[in-house]
């Protein structure tokens, strides 16, 4: 194994327990984690799968389309 | 029509909850991480032990924040494509560049730094670990730069051209969106008043320790730098708000006038300090707009052009298209009514461009597109029934503007008091009345939450009926959906951010209470 291979490989272990240690000694941030995967969780699976769709995707299957959904919008109103 | 309006409403509803539930999290983040930075800067020149526990009690309040507000600001990147769909089409890239740079900035750069921050004390040299700290700092405000750029396009369209074939406005000038005047003068004034808020946060639980009589050095190290930050923060805050108002006297007088609940504009307009509006005033009618008013000379006239003669149009004189110049001249300016006229042509070319496409007339297209683009910026105009609608809420704008200056004021004294009881300790230390002033610090904690909320506010309500300022209203931006839809989210956001802000609270009063009964002249880790 080369220098280089062997600092590469020595850096990337550093940063693996960087996050490793840190967060096994972690104390109010175990519960933090905890509300971060629940808040993301409703964010991302609740909240945006079932209530906010892309409008306009749901309207238009191409640019075109959507641009042409825009312009009947702004023309007709 | 009436659908359209409720669906207005409530979208503008919920996206004034989820923003303002947003900024509740963002300006601590920004405020504590120059903060905890400063303190660890301290503690790498002195190697004082002390301050070494002083940024990490900080550090720890600032880490609860960031986990909980983190991703909050995603809520409204769902609004805009549901809610938003014709704006979010229409502002085409524009949008999405400044958006795309600040989440690789925060995702790389403050989610990076900030593992370093709160897991490498051990692991990485001191300076190291001051840079990361720094950087993490730094990420955030740069995060918000973006955010606000975008922001500042919305109130202030620069840099692009319409184009008519896919309906999206299309950049022409990366540098011209960045660096506008709106967007620095908003950049600055926002992240210098999160830096206030930064230091009353700080101000305000130290005064809560030392009712507490817990931990007063620790207080006073950090009194020291909240104070210091808080000062320089609310002395710069009030720099950028003079910048702020002429740059909104120029692109949006209309606002300005609100501001002032002005209606009829003088030369050496003079600034209301204190006011209670007429709340049966109308444009156009004889009333007067003020039930009681304290008023500066000159004041407005000085805050909109530095110039205390210069003429402040009113919202009458705006709508007519009358200003005048310092000589007193009538300079006519383009009235709503002929805006409205123009944005109606200007909404016919856009149908007979469509029809040229058809028709494959490239002559006619190009003759079209370059018609559009030459009066583009009265587009807006064409959605508007009557001049007045395009009057904000003058109520709303002018007392939030009026707290949000009173507020400031106040925050000035309360900071410099606390920098001079920092450098006179013994002034408070002797003072019957101490206690007083720990129950003031800690009740300027929400003061100054409100009175930030209150600016945004300005900024928001005070543009309406724009999404885009001139090129498209409200009730053209949104999609077509039902009231009731949007209705059954808002409630859902209502609930999840009021259980995410009781949430923070919760434990950073739990943190702050816990650590507060340690030692915090040794290091705990």
């Amino acid at each position: 194994m080369s220098d280089n291979q062997g600092n590469q490989q020595g850096f990337w272990s550093r940063v693996f327990h960087l996050y490793y240690d840190g967060f096994r000694s972690m104390t109010v941030g175990k519960t933090l984690w905890l509300i971060i995967f629940i808040k993301l969780f409703i964010f991302f699976v609740v909240i945006k799968l079932l209530f906010f769709p892309n409008f306009l995707s749901t309207k238009c299957d191409t640019e075109q389309e959507k641009s042409e959904y825009v312009r009947h919008q702004l023309t007709d109103r | 029509m009436e659908e359209l309006i409720n669906v207005v409403d409530w979208s503008r509803a919920q996206f004034a909850l989820t923003a303002i539930y947003h900024w509740l999290f963002v300006p601590l983040t920004l405020g504590l991480g120059i903060i905890v930075a400063v303190m660890e800067t301290i503690y790498l020149k002195t190697k004082s032990e002390k301050w070494l526990a002083t940024t990490k009690f900080w550090m720890t309040i600032f880490g609860v924040n960031f986990a909980i507000g983190v991703a909050t600001g995603i809520i409204l990147e769902f609004e805009f494509g549901t809610n938003w769909s014709n704006y979010s089409w229409f502002v085409g890239d524009i949008f999405g560049a400044p958006l795309a740079v600040e989440g690789i900035l925060a995702f790389f750069m403050e989610s990076t730094f900030i593992a370093v921050m709160f897991f490498g004390w051990k692991k990485v040299s001191p300076k190291f670990h001051l840079a990361a700290t720094w950087l993490t700092a730094i990420g955030a405000s740069l995060s918000a730069l973006w955010i606000l750029v975008a922001n500042a396009w919305m109130q202030y369209p620069t840099g692009c051209e319409f184009n008519p074939a896919t309906m999206r406005n299309e950049m022409t000038s990366f540098a011209a969106v960045a660096l506008s005047p709106m967007a620095m003068s908003k950049f600055f004034h926002t992240v210098l008043s999160a830096w206030t808020l930064g230091g009353v946060f700080v101000c305000g639980v130290c005064g809560w320790m030392m009712l507490k009589k817990r931990n007063l050095d620790h207080c006073w190290r950090s009194l020291k730098v909240g104070a210091w930050v808080g000062v320089i923060g609310i002395v710069l805050t009030m720099i950028t708000g003079d910048t702020s108002a002429v740059t909104v006297a120029k692109y949006q007088p209309m606002k300005l006038a609100a501001m002032e609940g002005l209606y009829k504009g003088d030369h050496g307009q003079s600034i209301v300090a204190f006011g209670i509006l007429n709340p049966s005033k109308q444009a156009f009618d004889d009333q007067d707009p003020y039930l009681f008013d304290i008023s500066i000379p000159y004041g407005l006239s000085f805050l909109a052009t530095h110039d205390f003669k210069a003429f402040v149009p009113g919202i009458e004189d705006i709508i007519n298209g009358v200003t005048y110049d310092n000589e007193g001249n009538e300079v006519n300016t383009v009235s709503y009514a002929e805006r409205m006229e123009r944005g109606r042509r200007l909404q016919d070319m856009l149908s007979q461009y469509d029809a040229a496409t058809r028709s494959d007339n490239r002559l006619m297209v190009d003759s079209l597109k370059n018609a559009i683009n030459a009066d583009f910026k009265n587009f807006g105009y064409a959605y508007l029934d009557k001049p007045e609608e395009a009057i904000p809420n003058v109520p709303l704008t002018f007392y939030t503007f009026h707290f949000m200056v009173t507020v400031g004021g106040y925050l000035m004294l309360f900071l410099l008091l606390a920098l001079l009881f920092v450098y006179k300790p013994n002034i408070l230390i002797k003072a019957k009345w101490a206690k007083w002033w720990h129950i003031l610090a800690i009740i300027t904690i929400p003061l100054t939450y409100l009175c930030s909320a209150s600016g945004w506010i300005v900024a928001e309500v005070g543009r309406q009926p724009w999404t885009i300022q001139d090129l498209m209203p409200n009730k053209v931006a949104i999609s077509d959906l039902s009231a009731g839809y949007v209705q059954v989210t808002f409630w859902i956001f209502a609930v999840v951010f009021t259980a995410l802000l009781i949430a923070d609270i919760g434990i950073i009063c739990k943190q702050i209470s816990k650590k507060s009964q340690t030692d915090l002249d040794t290091v705990n880790d």
